[in-house]
């Protein structure tokens, strides 16, 4: 079976101003929003949708006495063959979402289409929408694509519960693939079980346990070594936030510099998570950690946290990218490039990483938090390389307000108005000097209309 | 495959035996499985009918799964397989033809048959009847020698062909007993309008009539009714209702009343046996006594009941019992009709013209709503009295705006 891309309601962005409606009534043709196939409804408290849900195990196809109604297994569509309708409406009785109705206009039933989407880029009503209450969900593709791609770690991880590190672990793994000599320096990936116990690897691919300070080295002799036997493989590194950017930084740094074909995974959950809890450079001004704790005196870290995706391109690395586990098809799309850049150059990946138990977050709230967190510019997305210089993945001109990733987790419960002030001013900083590295708008690309969806 | 035995069984190739596959197979992707066709077609509904006869629908386009459907899920359709007898014992079929067939599990989906009312004459005279898609290609072919044509009974079947057959420049008598047209499923102000529309395009309806008698005449028939008065027919129509097909069910031990009783698995009285559809008598769901329901989404969710049932699927859920409902659609008009006229208290109707609207409500709960011409969403309609939504809150909105109302609930039920 199949998964399918599909149109996303986020009723709390709703604001009624009904435009998807107009634009689904142009786009099929029909005169006003009491045509569109799309419904809003407004509430009392809220705005509310009736509209085709493009069933997995479609009501509607089996209550069709005329076999008109039938489910694309392609794109996913239930499509309406109107050489087969015989009018009878049953359909009507078999969608509970009022997602099938008859149109007095047409003369006969009509349901959305998902505008041939593939041709389209997204469905009319979801580009009318600058609210973000509609979005084109098309991560599906990784699924189809992905899911049967051997998941080269073990089954059983001692990682905490809801942990976003494992997710990450498990998904690039898998796109990297089985011929992969793997680094991954103290942190909670080998804390978790990556390195194995009692003789045996957590992984299916050769693993090694650097220190914290020679991953980048070790990485370099290794793939040097492969290189000459003629054997084409992929050095990776999976390693924390310390051990990219305090620690291991002057050997990562080193090999950047010398453009050696290595593929650096930073997985930054903001601190030494797996030792607990202590702050690192790229700890957030302002968070709670074991060793920048509130009380009295302190109020949490006191200083900005390091930009080491920035130091990284002032590598002028091959590539260089940020990423979220929050906006999984951006961070397939710059695996790829990743991965590919590494067999010519340096390839960097930072991918932000919310720790559920060193940000103080209920542990079902992961992705939550990480889209959050994309969402309000606190992390931005962008990928970086020598000739195309830094492009945005997301535009940086819709952020939600701050507030809303920071009263998502514990660490910041503590925060004063003037340290929100502070951190709201850094941040506006840091996004400006991004957006002046990224230069003018530039039309938007495929990849980033899917991520800013 | 064991060609003597498998270990699902499903008797009958239409809605609820198809969605009974479609669950068996959800769950239980390798059992062996066989799927019994009486005839010798691909499965089809016997609600697309009328439409064959009118030639809306060509018969080899109305297959409600293709062949290659049965071969890609691993399932035998075997075409004309009539059951002739059951073993439950032995947990064997017999067929018409001698043969065999051993199962595991049973699914009875076995539909339901012209009932031939005891008309003195009747079995003398050439008539037609539309059950299944034999009887509607010989109807289509009939129509264009139709002058005249009398149909037995304005049920939804009668009232389809009458359309179809009047479209056709046929001079149209239905006849039937009952007061009104399409009884059980609106009242009589809404039957009133419904009929209004058949007189204004040349249909006449002789409500509350009874046939007396038949014979032969030279173009066809001659009817005789009650009153004495004759109608002359080239054309006769018999669509007086339907009874489940149920006869090989002599020395099974399967309880029946009208059809085979079920429980809320769609398990029949002997185990490992099952019904869904419209030879199934499930419970109601207003009082919960058992009734044979003849209603196609209900078929389709006794059928999934039964599949998921049969295959062992915990999620299988209890059937919430029969709710009447039907869609109807005529002269480009039309008429919806959810729920019970009579288990609660009429809360609001109202017509003119051609619209009508009556809702039913009791406790605050929505019981049942019929409408000719006024939009509402049938499904979400059958959700609310389904899940007994209390209306309460939003009571007086939903007199004035039941589309509008039911969906803004519906939508936050889902969420």
């Amino acid at each position: 079976m199949s998964a399918y891309a599909t149109i996303a309601f986020k009723p709390d962005r709703c604001n009624g101003c009904n435009e998807c409606m107009s634009a689904c009534a142009a786009v099929k043709g029909s005169a006003g929003q009491i045509d569109s196939r799309i419904q809003i409804v407004a509430a009392n408290d809220s705005f509310e949708l009736a509209m085709c849900r493009q069933c997995g195990d479609p009501k509607c196809v089996a209550v069709c006495p005329a076999a008109a109604l039938a489910k694309n297994e392609g794109s996913g569509v239930i499509s309406w063959d109107g050489g087969k309708c015989v009018n009878c409406l049953l359909c009507t009785v078999g969608c509970a979402y009022g997602g099938i109705v008859h149109n007095a206009a047409a003369g006969h039933v009509v349901k959305c289409d998902m505008c041939d989407a593939a041709v389209a880029g997204a469905p009319a009503c979801v580009k009318a929408c600058d609210q973000g209450a509609l979005q084109f969900i098309t991560s599906a593709r990784i699924y189809n694509e992905v899911g049967d791609l051997e998941d080269l770690f073990v089954p059983g991880l001692s990682g905490c519960q809801g942990c976003n590190t494992e997710l990450i672990m498990r998904h690039a793994l898998r796109r990297v693939g089985p011929e992969t000599v793997l680094a991954t320096p103290p942190g909670c990936i080998p804390g978790m079980g990556a390195v194995g116990y009692n003789g045996l690897t957590g992984t299916k691919v050769p693993v090694f346990h650097p220190l914290l300070t020679n991953t980048a080295s070790m990485l370099t002799g290794i793939k040097r070594h492969y290189k000459r036997q003629g054997r084409e493989m992929t050095a990776m590194a999976l390693a924390g936030d310390g051990g990219t950017s305090d620690v291991g930084f002057q050997s990562l740094s080193g090999a950047a510099e010398r453009g050696e074909e290595i593929l650096f995974i930073c997985v930054d959950n903001e601190g030494y998570m797996n030792t607990g809890m202590q702050r690192s450079s790229c700890t957030p001004y302002g968070a709670w950690t074991s060793t920048t704790p509130v009380g009295e005196r302190g109020q949490g870290k006191s200083q900005d946290a390091k930009n080491m995706p920035v130091l990284m391109m002032m590598h002028n690395c091959a590539y260089v990218a940020t990423a979220s586990t929050g906006f999984m098809e951006d961070l397939y799309a710059k695996l790829d490039h990743a991965i590919a850049a590494s067999k010519h150059g340096f390839a960097y990946l930072h991918i932000y990483s919310p720790c559920t138990t060193g940000w103080r977050f209920p542990s079902q709230d992961n992705i939550e938090v990480a889209r959050k967190a994309v969402e309000t510019n606190f992390v931005m997305l962008w990928e970086f390389t020598p000739e195309a210089g830094l492009t945005l993945s997301r535009p940086l001109d819709q952020a939600r307000p701050l507030t809303e990733y920071l009263k998502a987790q514990g660490k910041y419960r503590h925060l004063s108005a003037e340290q929100i002030v502070h951190i709201e001013a850094s941040l506006a900083k840091n996004v400006a000097f991004i957006e002046k590295l990224a230069g003018p708008r530039k039309p938007a690309t495929a990849q980033q209309a899917a991520v800013r969806a | 495959m064991n060609e003597n035995r498998v270990d699902y069984l499903v008797a009958g190739a239409s809605h609820a035996a198809l969605s009974a596959l479609a669950a068996i197979r959800m769950h239980d992707p390798a059992g062996s499985l066989a799927v019994l066709a009486r005839e010798g077609h691909l499965p089809y509904s016997p609600t697309v009918l009328p439409y064959v006869v009118s030639g809306r629908s060509a018969p080899d386009r109305v297959a409600l799964k293709p062949a290659e459907y049965f071969a890609r899920n691993n399932i035998a359709f075997l075409a004309k397989h009539a059951l002739q007898s059951i073993d439950a014992c032995a947990k064997r079929v017999h067929f018409a033809d001698g043969g065999t067939m051993a199962y595991g599990k049973l699914l009875l989906a076995t539909g339901a048959t012209p009932i031939i009312p005891p008309i003195p004459g009747l079995k003398e005279v050439k008539f037609h009847v539309l059950r299944t898609l034999d009887d509607a290609m010989a109807l289509h072919a009939a129509l264009p020698r139709t002058r005249a044509a009398v149909v037995l009974g304005a049920g939804l079947i009668g009232m389809h062909a009458a359309e179809n057959l009047a479209k056709t420049g046929a001079a149209v008598t239905v006849v039937e007993m009952q007061p009104q047209v399409l009884p059980g499923y609106f009242d009589s102000e809404a039957a009133g309008i419904i009929a209004s529309v058949f007189a204004d395009n040349g249909v006449r309806l002789l409500l509350g009539h009874k046939v007396e008698k038949l014979a032969n005449s030279a173009a066809g028939c001659t009817l005789t009714l009650a009153d004495g008065s004759t109608l002359d027919a080239d054309l006769l129509l018999v669509a007086t209702g339907v009874a489940p097909v149920i006869d090989y069910l002599a020395g099974s031990g399967v309880a029946t009343e009208r059809g085979i009783l079920v429980d809320t698995s769609m398990q029949s009285s002997v185990a490992d046996i099952y019904a869904a559809g419209d030879v199934a008598q499930a419970q109601g769901f207003y009082d919960g006594r058992p009734l044979v329901g003849g209603i196609l989404p209900d078929a389709v969710e006794q059928g999934r009941i039964a599949g998921m049932a049969m295959a062992g699927d915990p999620a299988a859920p209890a059937y919430p019992g029969s709710v009447p409902l039907n869609t109807y659609a005529f002269f480009g008009q039309q008429a919806l009709s959810v729920g019970s006229q009579s288990a609660g208290e009429v809360v609001l109707q109202e017509s003119s013209g051609r619209e009508y609207l009556k809702i039913v409500m009791q406790d605050g709960r929505l019981t049942g709503i019929f409408g000719i011409n006024r939009p509402f969403d049938a499904g979400i309609m059958w959700q609310l009295i389904l899940r007994r939504t209390d209306l309460s809150a939003v009571r007086e909105q939903f007199i004035t705006e039941p589309q509008k109302t039911a969906r803004q609930l519906m939508s936050k039920l889902w969420r």
